[in-house]
Formats: C-alpha cells, sequence, structure tokens
C-alpha cells in the first residue's frame, strides 16, 4: 500500500530511501556532532535525548521530521555533512522548515554538489503514517510517496 | 522577493561569483520563509557561533578561503562564540592528544576570522552582549548573529532584532550589509504565541526552567508570567543573568529565539498583554511540572553512582556578578562544611573581558583560594570527544547537558555536591 503527501520544495531532488522517523524536533548539532568528527560510517545519531533515533544510522536515510531544533551551529553541520558525503538521503519536514534546516539546505545547494531534496509542510498526517524503514520516494515537485 | 537596485546587481555578478553566491543563499533563505525584502543591519558588530578549528570540518575552512580570496569580508566587526581548549583545565594525556588532533584547525581559523573581521584579539564567548564583551546591540535594531543563547538573549532582554541564523548564514549576512525580513524581524513574528504560568514555590532554577518552557513551546514565542515576583520590575544585574540561562535552555532544548517576561523585558513592558497572539494555550509550571521535566532527562553514564571528575559553571559564560556570588557562595558552602578547597574539580567559565575586570576585584583571589579554576573556555568544545564523554562531569547548564554526556544537576545541588558531599 502506498501514500501520496504533498509538500513544498525547499531544495528540488529525487530520491528514493527507506524513512528515518523522528517524532521530536531533530537537534542537529546533537545528532551530527560525534559521528561527523570521529569518521563514524553510517553516521550514527548521537542525540541521547531522542530516543526515536538514538544510536540509528542516519546516512543515505529518508529523514521523516517535524523541525530541528537546538544551536544555531545546526545549519553549519548540515552543510558540513552534505560536503563531506555524509547527509541523509533527504529530509522531510511535516511542518513549515526552520531557519537553521533552511540554511544548512541552501548552504549544500549553493556551495556544496550534494544533492539532498528538502521538502517541507508535509503534514501532521505525514509524520503520523511514515515508519522506520517504509520507503519513501522524492519527486522534483514536492510530491513524496510512502511505500509499506 | 523584491531587491533593490543595489542587491540586485550584487545577485547579477557586479563584484563577482563569490558575492553572488553570498547573495543567492541570503535570497533563497528569505524566500524560503516568505521574506519580501532584505534589510540593513543597523548593529555596529556582529556575532558568528563557529570559533572552533575542528579539523574535521575542513569544508566550512574552504568556503571561506574562497569568501577571503573574493575579497568578502564582513562589513561589521564581529565577535565570535568562545575557543575550545585550556591547559588550566584538568585533562589527561590521552585527552590532550585528542585535543590536539581535533582542534588541529584552530589556529588557522582563528587566522581566518581575524582577516574576515573579527573585532578584537579576545572577542571569544558565547555572551558577547555582557557589558565587559563590548557587543551590546541597541533596542530596535538588526543584527546577522548566531549562537543560540546570544540571539535570544538580544532579541529578549535588549529588544534588538535577530533571527535564528545559522553559523555561516549571519557572516555572510554581515559580508552583504543585509537580511532577509521575516520571522523575529517583523512586529507580527514577535508577538507571542504561549502564555506560560509560573505557578512554582520559589524562582525556579533558571535552566530547568528554561528546558521546560523549550520542550513545550519549540520555536515559538512565549510570553512568561509570575517570574516578575521574584526578579523584580528591573532588569537588574541579578535579573539579566536568571534571563541569560533561561533563554540559554529555551533556545538549546526547544529553539525559541525570542521570550516576552511580563513586567520586565522592554517588549512585554511597553505593550503588556497586547503582545499576546489571540486564544495563545497556556502552559502551567508548577513544582510538579518542573520535576517531571528534571525526571525525563537521560544521563548516559556507564555507571550512574560514579563520583563526579569534573563540574562545569558557565554554560552559557558566567557574568561579573555571578562570578562574585558564586565566589560566596562556595566559600560559604566551604566554611559550612569544614573544607577548605572544592571536593570536585570546578571550572567556572566566563568572557575574557569579564575575566579581566573579575581579576581586578578581590573576589579573584578568594576564588582561586578555594581551588575552582576560571576559564574562558566553551564547556562542550572539552566534552566533545569519546574520551572526555565517559568522564562523569556534572553541570548546572541545561544546554551542555543537552549536547554532551554531562549530568544536570540545580544549582544548589551543585554547590553542596562541590562544597560539602563530594561524589
Amino acid at each position: 500500500m502506498s501514500r501520496v503527501f504533498k509538500g513544498r520544495v525547499i531544495t528540488p531532488g529525487e530520491t528514493t530511501a527507506p524513512a528515518l522517523v523522528s517524532h521530536g524536533g531533530l537537534n542537529t548539532l546533537a545528532s551530527y556532532q560525534m559521528a561527523l568528527m570521529f569518521g563514524d560510517k553510517q553516521v550514527k545519531c548521537g542525540d541521547q535525548n531522542n530516543p526515536d533515533l538514538y544510536k540509528k544510522p542516519m546516512l543515505g536515510k529518508a529523514l521523516c521530521l517535524p523541525e530541528t531544533i537546538g544551536s544555531t551551529t545546526g545549519g553549519m553541520v548540515l552543510y558540513t555533512a552534505c560536503a563531506m558525503g555524509k547527509q541523509p538521503a533527504c529530509m522531510l519536514f511535516s511542518k513549515p522548515i526552520d531557519s537553521l534546516a533552511a540554511s544548512g539546505a541552501i548552504l549544500a545547494a549553493n556551495w556544496t554538489n550534494a544533492v539532498m531534496p528538502v521538502v517541507d509542510s508535509l503534514g501532521e498526517e505525514f509524520l503520523d503514517y511514515v515508519k522506520d524503514g517504509m520507503t519513501i520516494s522524492v519527486s522534483l515537485d514536492g510530491t513524496v510517496t510512502v511505500d509499506g | 522577493m523584491i531587491l533593490t537596485k543595489e542587491q540586485q546587481a550584487l545577485l547579477d555578478g557586479e563584484q563577482g561569483e563569490t558575492m553572488a553566491k553570498v547573495v543567492k543563499t541570503l535570497v533563497m533563505y528569505g524566500e524560503a520563509f516568505g521574506a519580501e525584502r532584505m534589510v540593513p543591519i543597523t548593529s555596529q558588530y556582529g556575532h558568528t557561533v563557529i570559533s572552533f578549528g575542528i579539523g574535521v570540518m575542513k569544508p566550512v575552512y574552504e568556503l571561506y578561503d574562497q569568501l577571503l580570496a573574493a575579497g568578502a569580508v564582513s562589513k561589521q566587526p564581529f565577535s565570535a562564540d568562545p575557543r575550545p581548549l585550556d591547559k588550566n583545565i584538568p585533562s589527561s594525556l590521552l585527552q590532550n592528544i585528542v585535543f590536539k588532533f581535533m582542534y588541529s584547525q584552530q589556529a588557522h581559523y582563528e587566522n581566518q576570522l581575524r582577516q574576515l573581521g573579527l573585532m578584537d584579539k579576545n572577542a571569544y564567548t558565547c555572551a558577547c552582549y555582557l557589558p565587559q564583551a563590548g557587543n551590546v546591540p541597541k533596542r530596535g535594531e538588526i543584527l546577522s548573529w548566531a549562537e543560540s543563547s546570544a540571539v535570544v538573549y538580544a532579541n529578549s532582554v535588549l529588544g534588538a532584532k535577530c533571527n535564528r541564523n545559522s553559523g555561516i548564514i549571519e557572516l555572510m549576512g554581515s559580508i552583504a550589509g543585509f537580511v532577509p525580513e521575516f520571522g523575529l524581524l517583523t512586529d507580527d513574528g514577535r508577538r507571542a504565541d504561549w502564555i506560560v504560568e509560573v505557578r512554582t514555590s520559589k524562582l525556579p532554577d533558571a535552566q530547568l526552567l528554561g528546558s521546560a518552557v523549550g520542550m513545550k513551546v519549540l520555536e515559538k514565542v512565549p510570553y512568561v508570567r509570575g517570574l516578575d515576583q521574584w526578579l523584580g520590575k528591573e532588569l537588574s544585574e541579578d535579573a539579566c543573568a536568571y534571563l541569560k540561562d533561561f533563554g540559554a535552555a529555551c533556545a538549546s532544548n526547544g529553539s525559541v529565539g525570542l521570550y516576552h517576561i511580563e513586567g520586565l523585558t522592554p517588549e512585554a513592558v511597553e505593550a503588556g498583554e497586547s503582545i499576546i497572539r489571540e486564544n495563545a494555550p497556556v502552559y502551567v509550571v508548577d513544582d510538579a511540572e518542573l520535576e517531571r521535566v528534571r525526571q525525563s532527562y537521560p544521563c548516559i553514564w556507564q555507571d550512574l553512582d560514579a563520583t563526579p571528575k569534573l563540574c562545569f559553571m558557565g554554560c552559557p559564560h558566567m557574568t561579573l556578578s555571578q562570578l562574585k556570588d558564586w565566589t560566596v557562595r562556595v566559600e560559604k558552602g566551604l566554611q559550612a562544611a569544614g573544607n577548605k578547597k572544592v571536593l570536585i574539580p570546578t571550572v567556572f567559565t566566563s568572557a575574557p573581558g569579564v575575566v579581566k575586570e573579575f581579576n581586578r576585584t578581590a573576589y579573584a583571589a578568594r576564588l582561586r583560594a578555594t581551588g575552582v579554576i576560571l576559564s574562558t573556555i566553551c564547556p562542550l568544545m572539552y566534552m566533545n570527544n569519546p574520551l572526555s564523554k565517559k568522564m562523569p562531569v556534572i553541570t548546572s547548564s541545561n544546554k551542555l547537558r543537552t549536547y554532551s554526556s554531562a549530568r544536570f544537576y540545580s544549582e544548589e545541588e551543585i554547590l553542596a555536591k562541590i562544597t560539602k558531599e563530594g561524589k
């Protein structure tokens, strides 16, 4: 069974990847700092305050979340992850995007060769429906298809 | 977005490809939030959150090299977050090796910051807005800052206007001289979305209350009632220090960029309850709610009963009045317990300008006599490696707790642990 959600494109791209779902805000610095600094190949989430993601690999996943929270290094961390090829396959926000996640996505789009589609405003229903491991396809126009 | 002729020319490449990319980045950033125009930065100084030369962040230094090569430097001098290292802080030989490896780019990065426009060779603090740090924006000024605790303080306590910009973006704003107008730069974006009713039996621990509020309202703007009964109606040094710690916890445990405190912060005083949106939800914080929040904090120590090896106070950096106050508190605590020196190695962190002024007072020798180490580093930079992560470190900072393995205790508990209990 598949369901289709339509959001707003922040940075365009197409991808298909398994879902990784955070129901709480993603603290970008807390999630990425250790993995990036010490070369964790799977980029496991280091945020002990996020029970949905803690210790789970984030590399190449379709990261589904409401928003990002925390330190204003957040956008810089996402940019760095993208420049190092350690980014998620895409970031899919149920809410309108926050300033830190937007910064990271836009910096990556303009200053790196990485492609990380980012779509926001997918609605609460999207986060209620999607579960870890479901297959997600993202289209250029912000259409997100969830299979599983 | 409608750009002025000058802004459009920059976007079209009048000052080269790199400057065009800087402006394109700012335009895309604004368009993501429906900004219709750019507005000039009006503060004297900027502030950048990136102060650490971590080797793995090579992409950031390469980007800054590109900016420098193109002559794209900041139009305003700026301060930066704290430096990462201090030899006076206890560390093992192995930790020192790790620090050397981790911060291998520190000298190179500090050189980049100088070329980009750092305001002073010692302008490294997260609390740049303290008078001794010299970067105090005026009410209504438009800023291009990053550092969540500084942004929320500048917006809330000083009444300046700044979005929660990310590192790199804040510098690009200072390079261009303008920022997109949206969110906390607009009157509507500064209205309160939530009402927080504080009904505790005493003044709550600032970092615990801030954490509770941040986790509840996330990125929204809270209007807090009930604090003025303890903090008074004036932005005294003590009130400002409390709000600094409250805001840092709001911003790191959630993503609050602005709060209003009834009867105290400038926009709440001026507009009163008219600043609250209609039908704003109410969050009641009482003693039980604070305890519930406190109990929700995970602790990732391998041995939960381990004796703490280090204590950090001062994330964000302590004010001058906090340093004096804590000198007295530690002295009294030690005296009451019959001890001469703190029982757990303890580090207080503060801004270089504050430390300089503190060292001119009689309190400095008294604090040294207690065994407390005074430093200007960022405690998080000390904690961010696998060796420090394994250390049982305690802190009164909810921000440090969020980003590291440090265990949170209230200020009263910290005082008892370092002066009396030793565990």
